[in-house]
C-alpha cells in the first residue's frame, strides 16, 4: 500500500517556513500530521535528523522543495511539545517517534487481550509483539521500549501488571 | 680733531667745514641710490690733511659718505644740500688730483662727527688712485638734479626733527626684511584678535543652545500652560536658528510656516502624478520629481519629510505612510488598502503564482512598492511564500 501525500506535500510554499504567525500555525500543524502517518505507515519508531533531510517526507523531488534543517527542527520541537516526540540524545540528532502514544497503545493491547479473552493470563513481551497470534494486530512488531511504556501506562491505570518471566519481562492482564 | 692752539681765535670766527660730517653706519637709506664709489680717496679739512686715513668715498643721491679702507667701522657722511659748490684741482707733481667741495655751515643740532670744530669752509678729496674725472661728472649730475629733494628719507637730514622715537633706522635689504616682519607680526596680531572673537561667539551659542533646549523641554511638560500659537512660533525660531526640535520631531501635528506652505505646495503638485501610478508613490520618486520640476531652490530631504507629515493635521488629501520595512510612500488618502490587497490576491490567484517583479510589471509598479503590497497581503494572511534558490514567490495561502 503505498503512502498517500497531502496536498501540502505537492505546494511549494509548504517547504519555506512562513512568517506570518496564523499562516506558519497551520503549516506545521500539517507538517506534524505528515510527518506521524508517514513513520506510522512505514512503522518508523526512530529518525535520525541527518538521515530525515534526504527522505521523501522532508525532501520533494518532483517539485524540487526540501525542508531546511532549521525548519525541520522546528517541526520536530513541535512534535516534542505535542509528547509524540522524544530526543534520544542531547544534540538533537535522534529521536523516537510516538506516532501512537503509549496510552494509546495500551488501549489497544488491552482490547485485543480482553477481546480474547486472555484476561488474567501472563504473557511475555515477545509473544506480545512477535506472537503468531498477534500478527494481524497494529502492535505487531512494535519495539520493545514502546511496548514497555505502553504496559507501563496499563499498570498505572491498573490494568496490567509487569513481572519478571524467566529471564525477560512479562505482562499480566487484570 | 683738536684745532692747535695758536688758532684758537681763529676758530671762533671759523666757519666749521670738516665738522659737516656725521657718523654714519654706511647703509644707504630706503629711498637712496647709489651713483658712484671710489677707493683710495684722501679727505682734506680745507688744506689740512684729514686725521683719518685712506678710505674709499660714495657718492649717492642723498649723500657723499667717506669710509676709513682699514677700519670699515668709520664711517662719515655729508648731506648734498650741505654742498655750495664744487671743483676739481689738477694734479701735481707729488699732488694727487683733487674735488674741492664748498660747503655751507653746519646747523647748530647736527649729529656728532669726526670734528666738533674746523676753521676751513671747504674740504678736498684727493683721489690717490684716480677715479676723479667720473666722480666728478656724477657729483655734477647729482647736484644739478637734486634728487634728495625729491625722495626724501629719514635720515637725520638737520631740520630740527630728530628721528622718530623709538622706530629704528631700516636701511638696505635688511630694512625692507625687517619691515616685513612687522607687517607680519601685526597680520597675525588681527587675526588671533579676529579669532578671540569667533571663540567667544561659538560659547554663546553653546549657551544659547543650551538654554533652548530647557525652554522646549520646558513647553513639552507643560503643554497646558502655552497656547499652541506660542508654541509654534517658538518652535519656528528654533528651527530658523538650525536647532532641531526634540518636541516637532515627536508632534508632527504643528509645523514651521515654511512646511506649512510646502505641504500645500506639494498637496497641488502631486495629484496628478499620484494618480497616473495608481495612487501610491515611493517618497524618493516624489523626491525627484519635486526637485526635478524646482529646478532651482531645491528641496532637502528633511524639509519634503517633514512636510508630508503634516499632510493630515493640515487636512490635505494626501497621506505619508511608512510600511514595517522601513520605505516610505505617499498616497492618495482616497486610496484604500483593502481595495489593493484583494486586487493583489486576484492578481495572484490568476498567475497561481507571482514574484515582487511580475507582478510590479503587471501593474506598472517599481518592484519596491510592488514587493511591499506583496507583503502587507503576506501580513494579513491572503499570501504565503515560497522561498527557495528560484527566489521569492507569491501563493495565494491555501492553508
Amino acid at each position: 500500500m503505498s503512502f498517500e501525500w497531502p496536498w501540502q506535500y505537492n505546494f511549494p510554499p509548504f517547504f519555506t517556513l512562513q512568517p506570518n504567525v496564523d499562516t506558519r500555525q497551520k503549516q506545521l500543524a500539517a507538517w506534524c500530521s505528515l510527518v506521524l502517518s508517514y513513520c506510522r505507515h512505514r512503522k518508523l519508531y526512530t529518525l535520525d535528523v541527518l538521515e530525515a533531510q534526504e527522505s521523501p517526507v522532508f525532501n520533494n523531488k518532483k517539485i524540487e522543495r526540501k525542508l531546511s534543517v532549521e525548519a525541520i527542527q522546528v517541526v520536530f520541537e513541535e512534535l516534542r511539545k505535542k509528547g509524540n516526540l522524544e530526543w534520544l540524545d542531547k544534540n538533537k540528532s535522534r529521536c523516537l517517534i510516538m506516532w501512537r502514544r503509549p496510552e494509546e497503545w495500551g488501549k489497544l493491547i488491552y482490547q485485543w487481550v480482553s477481546k480474547n479473552g486472555m484476561v488474567n493470563s501472563v504473557f511475555t513481551l515477545y509473544e506480545l509483539a512477535n506472537g503468531d497470534d498477534t500478527e494481524k494486530e497494529e502492535f505487531h512488531g512494535l519495539e520493545d521500549w514502546m511496548l514497555l511504556r505502553s504496559l507501563q501506562a496499563l499498570q498505572t491505570d491498573g490494568k496490567a501488571e509487569i513481572i519478571t518471566v524467566d529471564d525477560g519481562k512479562g505482562v499480566k492482564f487484570f | 680733531m683738536v684745532v692747535c692752539e695758536k688758532n684758537v681765535l681763529l676758530l671762533l670766527f671759523a666757519k666749521r667745514k670738516m665738522d659737516r660730517f656725521m657718523w654714519t653706519n654706511g647703509l644707504l637709506e630706503m629711498n637712496e641710490t647709489l651713483v658712484i664709489q671710489q677707493r683710495g680717496v684722501r679727505l682734506y679739512d680745507g688744506e689740512d690733511k684729514a686725521k683719518l686715513d685712506v678710505g674709499g668715498v660714495v657718492l649717492s643721491t642723498h649723500r657723499l659718505l667717506w669710509r676709513d679702507q682699514k677700519n670699515h667701522e668709520c664711517c662719515i657722511c655729508i648731506p648734498l644740500s650741505q654742498v655750495i659748490f664744487f671743483e676739481e684741482q689738477a694734479a701735481g707733481i707729488g699732488k694727487s688730483a683733487k674735488i674741492v667741495i664748498h660747503l655751507h655751515p653746519a646747523p647748530e643740532n647736527k649729529e656728532p662727527g669726526p670734528y666738533q670744530h674746523s676753521k676751513y669752509s671747504y674740504i678736498k678729496l684727493s683721489f690717490k688712485e684716480h677715479g676723479q674725472i667720473e666722480f666728478y661728472r656724477r657729483l655734477t649730475e647729482e647736484m644739478t638734479q637734486k634728487r634728495w629733494e625729491n625722495t626724501p628719507v629719514s635720515q637725520p637730514i638737520p631740520t630740527g626733527t630728530g628721528p622718530k622715537a623709538g622706530r629704528t633706522r631700516a636701511v638696505g635689504i635688511v630694512g625692507i626684511e625687517r619691515k616685513l616682519e612687522e607687517k607680519r607680526k601685526e597680520t597675525d596680531k588681527n587675526i588671533s584678535e579676529a579669532f578671540e572673537d569667533l571663540s567667544k561667539l561659538m560659547e554663546k551659542a553653546k549657551e544659547m543652545v543650551e538654554l533652548s533646549r530647557s525652554i522646549a523641554n520646558k513647553i513639552k511638560d507643560k503643554q497646558g500652560d502655552i497656547t499652541e500659537d506660542e508654541t509654534i512660533r517658538f518652535k519656528s525660531y528654533l528651527l530658523s536658528m538650525g536647532i532641531a526640535n526634540p518636541v516637532t520631531r515627536e508632534t508632527h501635528g504643528s509645523g514651521t510656516q515654511y512646511h506649512i506652505q510646502l505641504a500645500k505646495q506639494l498637496g497641488d503638485m502631486l495629484q496628478a502624478p499620484l494618480e497616473e501610478r495608481g495612487g501610491m508613490m515611493a517618497l524618493t520618486e516624489v523626491y525627484c520629481l519635486v526637485n526635478r520640476a524646482r529646478g532651482m531652490e531645491l528641496l532637502s530631504p528633511e524639509d519634503l519629510v517633514n512636510a508630508c507629515k503634516i499632510f493630515e493635521s493640515l487636512k490635505l488629501p494626501l497621506r505619508l505612510r511608512v510600511f514595517d520595512s522601513g520605505v516610505m510612500v505617499v498616497q492618495l488618502q482616497s486610496h484604500s488598502e483593502e481595495e489593493m490587497i484583494a486586487s493583489a490576491l486576484d492578481n495572484v490567484s490568476d498567475k497561481g503564482s507571482l514574484t515582487a517583479e511580475e507582478f510590479a510589471k503587471l501593474l506598472g509598479l517599481s518592484v519596491l512598492l510592488a514587493k511591499e503590497r506583496l507583503l502587507l497581503a503576506e501580513k494579513m494572511g491572503h499570501l504565503c511564500r515560497d522561498d527557495s534558490v528560484e527566489g521569492l514567490r507569491f501563493y495565494p495561502n491555501l492553508f
